[in-house]
């Protein structure tokens, strides 16, 4: 995105400059806002949410909610505060991206450079399965994961992500690899190169930004995943489903700034990926929806 | 005809390497997308409560979902959350990016920032939105303290209204990749077509209404897409900004599906409202993707 | 048996057969070029003699060993492609050598082939760069290069100059004519371009619909063409196609026609043949090189036949000036000497030479005289 033109024919007046200026800014506070007052509220002491106003600064700056959401608050019965949970995560998150998009370039190439009868059916399988609703495989996947003996793991999670991210990665490194000159496969055919060969030689080396695309899209999904976490995630919750009991839990005193920092810690790794490479975000979230 | 000449050892086996590196995935998919959809098919036709079991019961299932009030408030509070999602996210986006496209100085700045709530998990984004229209802490208590007393705003506590609360948060979320949708679309619109058009005598209006938003017309199809499907499978965030309350007030059919399957012991009702939302979501899809893959030939 | 046979070769998908049995027999050192519009079948059945499509139906074997199935890679050919294919991740030298690597060539060797074919093609200086820091020309030059070191039987080319631009174009085309006859290489070459096809060849297959057209040198596909087709399809402009009836005079056939007015028009022909048509429709064929002022017409001829005319359009082109009449309702173009003076409306007196004149079957649109 940031390579597209700035030239435009449109011309507007200053009048309405100032209208359209005032109207982006204005939405531009309305986005920033809940994340303002998540930041603001947890560098909190609790008694100055529940006494003061959420949209003022801090008048004692504290990093106590932040401690004690990374390491003491209660989350379902024990006190352990999030970080179990964000090794799970993590745990979770490094192998299923990986074995999703290694997976999802190999179909890619398959699909585009080694086209064969019924190659698009294939696809289109596999694509469709991006959009299923996943409520529909839910129970057949509880009785799967019961008979693996993995219901309840990391591992259990893994092959859940990686299943449901296969028809995403592959989407993207087939889009990708169109493009690229088929002309080249021919030539390293030609040279005498095998199968995994060109792929390695001649695909991957220019693969670079169509992985980040993938890995940075799959790595924010599988993070802000939910109903998988809650469904089977057992006694190896991710980060979601810990920060959804902490929020929710009903007993004791509602911890405001603490359920702010918890947030902020859930959404940390997404947010630093964005920020970092936001362009690859932003790209992979267009090739998720103008598909081809 | 001339007989067919046997290729060598080597090329037949890259013949096949392809297919046999893919077929892993492919099986996959088969077993754990569609042998899975066909097991809930099946499942949706059994009488099971708390595991699956096998006595087959015909539509009962079907019958009692659309019998249950439950599950009607689930398909009420689907359509507003679905068709309002849907119309703000699209107008708010095409708005964000035409307004954007006018060479505005800080575009660079203005854009990451529309579209960060996209990295957000829904249970972050309803954890956030939940604690900022509370009444008790949030916007109406600010505004209080501001002194504007007579501010009321406590929609999330209130049957009729907390299903907005879940549209202002989800149009939060997703309304800034809409915006980067369109602005990609505007960006790719030849300026020299608007150019002719300017002087051809089209006022602003009549260019954006006449030549522009016809030519998005591709965005506007995506973007229904993902946005539809986005809303059916919605579940994070009802769960985290209410729970599905108050009362059942913010009941989904993904939430319904959710709580009758794994804490009401009623398989057979869960498994045919997970039917219902594959289908609805497939006669969207199914028609897209046909098309797509069809002119991609 | 030739160096290069395509015996009876057919393609078909499903069930639109793209290629009708095709039979080209390529001895060793010739320049075959592949001429035809775009859809013709010429890239499909280079592609064929490269292993990357299969055959349907009929052989094609190279050094008489048959080489249906065989993988590319060991048919011991090389490919120049339109987009000319380089690694876009490799250097110009690993971009030349990968084929070399791929077939286990030692590096020693490997070096001392990149050596010698970059001396050759002029790439010394560009070893080091990869593809994107090249201009057009020179990854034209890498492309052939990566051709030539694998030291092949048959060199295979698909359209290598279309993406040049015209100087280029003629340039390449030049260098690559040299490189033929300083290495007798065997080389068939694929484009839609007919001046590429008559420069470089030493025989021509013109290729329509799946069908060779026909099959020959470049005087006999310029002179004497098959058909209608290959009559249109090679020379710029192309031949002047005009119906004609045959008309005896004396025992010797004549073409009668109309010329800008409707009046009636007599060409003799110097194709005794034809009097076997008389009476009946033909279509007349006549390059625009054979209609001339009388002073710019070929002396050797021993048919020259005036023709008065009204001229409707004249197009000075610096070399030769084209001036566009009409004959029998068509427009007939010619081709004049730069300086010969001729304005549009005006009556002039055209020199046509009838030596040149080809005749064909108005139904069939086969050539049937000379």
């Amino acid at each position: 995105m940031s390579a597209v033109t700035q030239d435009t024919a449109v011309s507007t007046g200053r009048v309405a400059r100032a209208f359209i200026y005032l109207l982006l800014i204005l939405f531009a506070l309305f986005y920033l806002l809940p994340l303002y007052v998540m930041g603001v509220n947890s560098l909190k002491p609790l008694q100055e949410i529940t006494g003061g106003n959420m949209m003022a600064l801090p008048a004692t700056w504290t990093l106590e909610p932040w401690r004690a959401a990374w390491s003491s608050a209660q989350i379902g019965v024990q006190p352990t505060g999030l970080k179990p949970y964000f090794i799970n995560s993590i745990l979770m998150v490094v192998p299923a991206v990986a074995i999703s998009t290694v997976l999802g370039a190999l179909n890619g190439y398959i699909l585009t450079k080694w086209r064969f009868r019924g190659d698009t059916i294939v696809y289109g399988l596999m694509l469709f399965s991006c959009f299923i609703p996943f409520q529909i495989v839910l129970i057949p996947m509880a009785v799967v994961l019961g008979k693996l003996g993995l219901a309840g793991t990391v591992p259990g999670l893994i092959l859940v992500h990686v299943v449901y991210g296969l028809g995403f990665t592959t989407l993207y490194f087939r889009n990708y690899y169109a493009a690229f000159p088929t002309e080249l496969v021919r030539a390293a055919m030609m040279d005498g190169a095998g199968f995994f060969r060109i792929f390695w030689r001649i695909l991957l080396p220019v693969s670079g930004p169509i992985a980040v695309v993938s890995i940075i899209w799959q790595f924010t999904n599988i993070w802000n995943d939910f109903l998988f976490g809650v469904s089977f995630g057992g006694t190896s919750q991710p980060m979601t489903a810990a920060l959804n009991n902490l929020v929710q839990s009903s007993t004791g005193v509602k911890e405001y700034n603490v359920h702010f920092a918890a947030a902020i810690l859930a959404a940390l790794p997404t947010l630093v990926v964005y920020v970092v490479a936001g362009r690859y975000f932003v790209r992979g979230l267009m090739a998720g929806s103008v598909k081809g | 005809m001339p007989t067919p000449v046997q290729a060598d050892l080597r090329t037949r086996l890259q013949d096949w390497l392809p297919r046999l590196v893919l077929a892993p995935s492919f099986a996959t998919t088969l077993l754990f997308v569609y042998g899975f959809i066909l097991f809930t098919l099946l499942l949706s036709f059994t009488g099971s409560r708390m595991l699956p079991n096998w006595t087959f019961v015909g539509f009962d299932n079907y019958q009692r979902l659309f019998g249950l009030q439950h599950w009607q408030i689930a398909l009420k509070n689907i359509a507003i959350f679905a068709s309002l999602y849907i119309a703000i996210c699209t107008a708010l986006g095409l708005l964000l990016a035409i307004f954007l496209d006018q060479k505005i100085r800080g575009e660079g700045v203005l854009r990451p920032i529309y579209l960060y709530p996209m990295a957000l998990s829904f249970i972050v984004t309803g954890t956030a939105w939940k604690w900022f229209l509370d009444p008790g802490i949030g916007l109406e208590r600010v505004m209080h303290l501001w002194g504007w007393e007579s501010f009321t705003f406590t929609w999330i506590k209130s049957n009729t209204m907390a299903i907005y609360c879940i549209v202002i948060a989800a149009v939060w979320q997703s309304s800034g990749f809409v915006m980067a949708m369109f602005l990609a679309g505007l960006r790719g619109i030849d300026n020299e077509v608007l150019k002719a058009a300017q002087i051809d005598g089209a006022s602003n209006w009549q260019l954006y209404r006449r030549i522009v938003i016809p030519l998005l017309r591709p965005a506007f199809l995506s973007a229904f897409v993902i946005l539809a499907h986005l809303a059916i499978k919605s579940y994070d965030l009802v769960i985290a900004l209410t729970g599905g309350g108050p009362g059942r007030s913010t009941e989904m059919p993904a939430t319904f599906m959710y709580s009758y399957t794994f804490t009401r012991n009623q398989m057979g009702v869960g498994a045919a409202s997970a039917v219902i939302m594959l289908m609805t979501i497939a006669a969207i899809m199914v028609p897209y993707l046909y098309a797509e893959l069809k002119e991609k030939k | 048996m030739g160096f290069l046979d395509i015996r009876n070769v057919t393609k078909s998908y499903g069930s639109v057969q793209v290629l009708h049995d095709v039979d080209i027999s390529v001895a060793e050192g010739e320049f075959l070029v592949l001429v035809g519009p775009s859809g013709c079948g010429k890239s499909t059945l280079l592609n064929m003699i490269a292993g990357l499509e299969s055959v349907t139906s009929g052989e094609i074997a190279i050094r008489g060993r048959v080489v249906n199935g065989v993988h590319p890679s060991k048919r011991n050919i090389a490919m120049v492609f339109q987009s000319y294919a380089l690694y876009p991740n490799m250097t110009v030298a690993q971009n030349i050598t990968f084929g070399l690597e791929m077939h286990g060539t030692p590096r020693a060797e490997r070096e001392r082939a990149l050596a010698d074919v970059a001396k050759l093609l002029q790439i010394d200086h560009l070893l080091d760069r990869k593809p994107a820091q090249l201009s057009g020309g020179q990854r034209q030059r890498v492309a052939m290069g990566r051709a030539l070191v694998r030291d092949p039987d048959v060199f295979l080319f698909d359209e290598p100059l279309s993406n040049l631009d015209a100087k280029l174009r003629v340039d390449m085309r030049t260098e690559i004519k040299k490189l033929h006859q300083k290495l007798g290489t065997t080389i068939v070459y694929v484009t839609h371009d007919q001046i590429e096809a008559m420069t470089l060849s030493t025989r021509i297959a013109v290729m329509y619909r799946g069908h060779v057209q026909q099959l020959g040198t470049p005087r006999e596909i310029y002179d004497t063409p098959a058909n209608v087709f290959v009559a249109t399809f090679m020379g710029s402009p192309a031949m002047n196609i005009l119906p004609a009836r045959v008309a005896l005079r004396d025992g010797v056939p004549h073409a009668r026609i109309t010329d800008a007015e409707g009046a009636e028009r007599l060409l003799r022909f110097s194709q005794p043949n034809l009097a076997g048509w008389d009476g009946r429709d033909i279509l007349l064929g006549i390059r625009p090189e054979a209609i001339t002022d009388p002073e710019g017409a070929d002396r050797k001829s021993g048919n020259i036949q005036g023709l008065a005319n009204r001229v409707s359009v004249t197009e000075p082109a610096g070399s030769d000036t084209f001036v566009t009449m009409v004959l029998s309702g068509r427009d007939v173009i010619a081709r004049m000497r730069a300086d010969a003076s001729v304005g549009p409306g005006q009556d002039f007196d055209f020199a046509v030479n009838m030596d040149k004149a080809v005749a064909f079957d108005p139904q069939s649109e086969e050539r049937i005289a000379p």
